[in-house]
């Protein structure tokens, strides 16, 4: 575009940002706060919710840590002490992590991919809504004293009804069948936007690494959640209708929580990892000047994860005495796991060598991402040798090794991710310095508090256990644990300090401050109501370094690009090769997900309490619920 | 009076660009979206026989056991014939409304709500009634399995014919025509989904049995 040309471009521009805004734009009210179906503003409560359920997760573990502290401390008590590991594992895995790195891709998938919204707003909304309800409804099990108390895989037979006859159990099926709405909701959302919203041009072998990794995270969400749904449904029958499933007496077995546990559970742990996966991919670039090496390997690598995580469940049961034959398959897909997950360390390991590293905050975590999660890969690849796994079973070498994994490859990626992306969402800049100090708090203290765990599972220290004998000679490793513990726990708060500060006095941040590659940032910071004035069309894998017109925050439409300023409309493309292919007329804001939650909620407790009148009830208000969400009301969307 | 959004053919702004703004089948969002939908559904019944077969095997040689008869054949044929049967007149009020063919439409959803709601009374109305007599869902492992199984499945042939009457409404109300008829597309796929899944529920609870 030359500079002659310019006024002329902007005046049209302005009269498309006037059509956009009047067409997108939410009025303010509590109707708009309950019923905004904008990924940002659903992206942004995700958000904080997590962060909020994060912050509740680790005051739980600081109160763990406080009573390991030393030998034979009766801080909290054993009871308190099953509760609060319960829920800490809980909490940090289903109301943290997940909902955490969806809030992200909520966020900035349709910014990166170039759309105006997510493919399904009112199910985002609801799916937040529902997140919200079903962490209140497990955290309202504080409040009569009977939160989950068996374990964040709460193996039968002791959550069965002979040996935790009380509701806490109750309150961890209910609740994960409850939240698992959400997260099946949400996974269908991401996988079809990610096939039919990508900009024009966006062919499959362009889309972002990180919209990969979200897209590999909803796949594994739709096949491995029914399995957690399916066992928790059937321990409720068993539970509170006396059904047999588990019951050895009756022909039912104990084991067959633990498969269909674990044919969730491993997953889950890829669910939790290939998003975070998935931020370093995008991050690294940025902060090294490059494009990074093996694109095409490393988004094989993820989906491979994917898929073999699919096959590895057994080797949580190496211990339960499964046939050899069994064993010997499931020990060698633990050994494969680690090709697709070595092949993106050594890809990311590339660009970081290839390029010219800037080592600031978000590098920094990244960084402690890959030092840590190594670690955490090299015990898995231990845990596979079934004879060093069966050694170390149920001890704190396990607790290590699942902590290096989770914190590695979740909590850091999502510090890198705060301090990447907070300026696109806030528009200000994080405090540099402070987040230095924060990293390298949390990265000491990770590493204070959990690599001692290491030697004491050598040792023989069982996990779960609420105290041990002085006589055994932990109490040095499990205080310096302790210590590291709340190490971490101030690394973390300097964030938290830095995320609010920056909010008011950080420095404006502008389009795009870090000169990054994809699309987030050719919308403003903060992003506009509709995202981008015009659906840019793209050439390559870096479009912001590839299309210099498209730094100017518009691209014309001589250049490519779509305004779309007739109604509510985004852009639809075909799904391999991301040619126009419709117009989609997108749904309005609706009270409905909201009320239709409020329903949900009334019969996850009706069930909770065995009041069968008032599930009924409950019941009817959700269909009524759906019945309200889908009555047309003379505005044109698919029917 | 007619708006845009009414047009077939809607404008990008790029000067003399127009795309679609009806269409159906794979390219509407809402096509995937009971596509996956139907795959995580199609997991969690695939689990749950998993597990019929998973404690069947673990509990030896005699299945059913503690004395309970083989499943008899002829009333879940009979049940199998008129719920497949329904698929037909579902099938048929899809061509018929991708025709813009509102009466064939209505028809075959009347006809197959009718064929599915047979199918559930005859499972609540004699087909347990008949089995209660001889086991309960607490009786044993194999009871918790036939109930839960049979039950699941009943509860999606229910939620099809809320579906159904949805659809149904939505006919009545003129919302379809041949170029706007994604919920019957998507109900229509549901329901077929569900009579699907029946073959695999009638192969694990009654037919295995006899093997």
């Amino acid at each position: 575009m030359t500079t002659t040309a310019a006024p002329e471009a902007s005046a049209t521009t302005i009269s498309t940002v006037e059509r956009l805004e009047a067409v997108w734009a939410e009025p303010p009210g509590l109707g708009s706060w309950l019923g905004t179906v904008d990924h940002k503003r659903i992206g942004l409560r995700y958000f904080y919710t997590g962060m909020a359920f994060f912050v509740a997760g680790g005051i739980e573990s600081l109160l763990i840590r406080t009573q390991l502290a030393g030998p034979d401390l009766d801080v909290i008590g054993p009871e308190a002490f099953n509760q609060l590991f319960s829920m800490h594992g809980i909490t940090m895995m289903f109301l943290f992590a997940m909902p955490v790195l969806s809030g992200f891709g909520n966020y900035f998938v349709p910014l990166m991919i170039g759309a105006r919204d997510m493919a399904f707003p009112r199910l985002n909304a609801f799916g937040y809504w529902v997140l919200l309800a079903s962490g209140f409804f497990l955290y309202s099990s504080f409040l009569v004293g009977r939160a989950p108390n068996a374990g964040w895989f709460n193996y039968v037979p002791l959550s069965g009804e002979a040996f935790t006859p009380a509701i806490n159990i109750d309150y961890y099926a209910v609740g994960l069948i409850f939240l698992g709405i959400s997260s099946t909701g949400g996974a269908i959302n991401f996988i079809v936007t990610i096939l039919k919203l990508r900009a024009p041009g966006m062919i499959v072998s362009r889309i972002p690494i990180f919209v990969w990794g979200e897209l590999a995270m909803a796949l594994q969400i739709v096949f491995a959640l029914p399995a957690l749904t399916l066992v928790s449904v059937l321990l409720l029958l068993d539970r509170k209708f006396d059904f047999h499933f588990f019951d050895a007496d009756a022909g039912g077995d104990p084991l067959l929580w633990q498969h269909l546990f674990w044919v969730f559970g491993h997953p889950e742990v890829y669910i939790v990892a290939l998003p975070g996966f998935g931020i370093a991919s995008a991050i690294i670039p940025t902060w090294v000047r490059r494009p990074i090496v093996g694109y095409t390997y490393i988004v094989i690598g993820e989906l491979s994860v994917a898929l073999i995580g699919f096959g590895v469940w057994v080797h949580h049961m190496f211990a339960v005495g499964l046939p050899n034959i069994t064993l010997g398959f499931i020990s060698l897909a633990s050994f494969m796991v680690a090709i697709p997950s070595s092949i993106q360390v050594f890809a990311w390991l590339a660009t970081l060598v290839a390029g010219r590293p800037v080592l600031r905050t978000p590098l920094l975590f990244v960084l402690g991402f890959i030092f840590i999660f190594v670690i955490g890969g090299v015990t898995g690849v231990m845990f596979a040798a079934i004879p060093f796994d069966q050694g170390v079973h149920d001890s704190y070498f396990v607790v290590a090794h699942l902590h290096y994994v989770l914190v590695g490859s979740a909590v850091f990626p999502i510090f890198a991710a705060v301090y990447h992306w907070g300026p696109k969402i806030t528009g200000r800049l994080l405090d540099d310095r402070l987040g230095k100090v924060s990293f390298w708090l949390m990265f000491v203290g990770f590493n204070l508090a959990f690599f001692p765990q290491h030697l004491l599972g050598l040792f023989g220290m069982p996990r779960r256990v609420y105290t041990y004998d002085s006589d055994l000679g932990w109490g040095g490793y499990n205080m310096a644990s302790t210590i590291g513990a709340f190490m971490l726990a101030v690394g973390i708060l300097v964030t938290i300090v830095n995320w609010f500060r920056s909010r008011t006095r950080g420095a404006p941040a502008g389009n795009d401050p870090w000169r990054g590659e994809t699309l987030e940032w050719y919308a403003s910071s903060p992003p506009a109501h509709y995202n981008f004035v015009t659906i840019p069309t793209v050439h390559g894998r870096e479009p912001m370094w590839d299309q210099p017109e498209l730094a100017e925050g518009v691209q014309s439409p001589e250049d490519g690009g779509r305004p779309l300023t007739d109604g509510h409309v985004t852009l639809s493309t075909s799904m391999l090769d991301a040619r126009p292919q419709a117009i989609v007329h997108m749904p309005h804001a609706s009270v409905w997900p909201f009320l239709l939650t409020v329903a949900l909620l009334v019969l996850a407790f009706a069930v909770l309490l065995d009041n069968w009148a008032l599930t009924i009830a409950a019941l009817v208000a959700s269909v009524g619920g759906l019945v309200g969400w889908y009555w047309p009301r003379g505005q044109t969307q698919e029917t | 009076m007619t708006t845009t959004h009414d047009a077939l053919l809607g404008e990008t702004g790029i000067p003399g660009e127009l795309l679609p703004q009806r269409y159906d089948g794979p390219r509407a969002f809402g096509w995937w979206g009971m596509v996956w939908l139907i795959g995580t559904e199609a997991t969690l019944f695939a689990l749950l026989i998993a597990s019929y077969f998973y404690l069947r095997f673990r509990n030896g040689p005699i299945w059913p056991p503690d004395g309970i008869a083989t499943p008899e054949l002829a009333l879940p044929l009979i049940m199998t014939a008129i719920l497949w049967s329904s698929s037909i007149p579902v099938h048929m009020a899809h061509t018929g409304i991708r025709a813009g063919n509102v009466t064939r439409l209505k028809v075959g959803l009347a006809a197959g709500f009718v064929l599915g709601a047979t199918f559930l009374v005859m499972t609540l109305g004699v087909e347990w009634p008949e089995k209660l007599d001889e086991f309960g869902p607490t009786t044993n492992a194999y009871g918790s399995l036939f109930y839960t199984l049979t039950g699941f499945h009943g509860a999606h042939v229910l939620a099809g014919l809320m579906l159904s009457l949805w659809t149904q409404v939505r006919a009545w109300q003129g919302a379809f025509d041949e170029s706007r008829h994604l919920t019957v597309q998507n109900f229509t796929m549901y329901w077929h989904f569900v009579d699907v899944v029946w073959a695999f529920v009638l192969a694990t609870i009654y037919l295995t049995p006899h093997l």
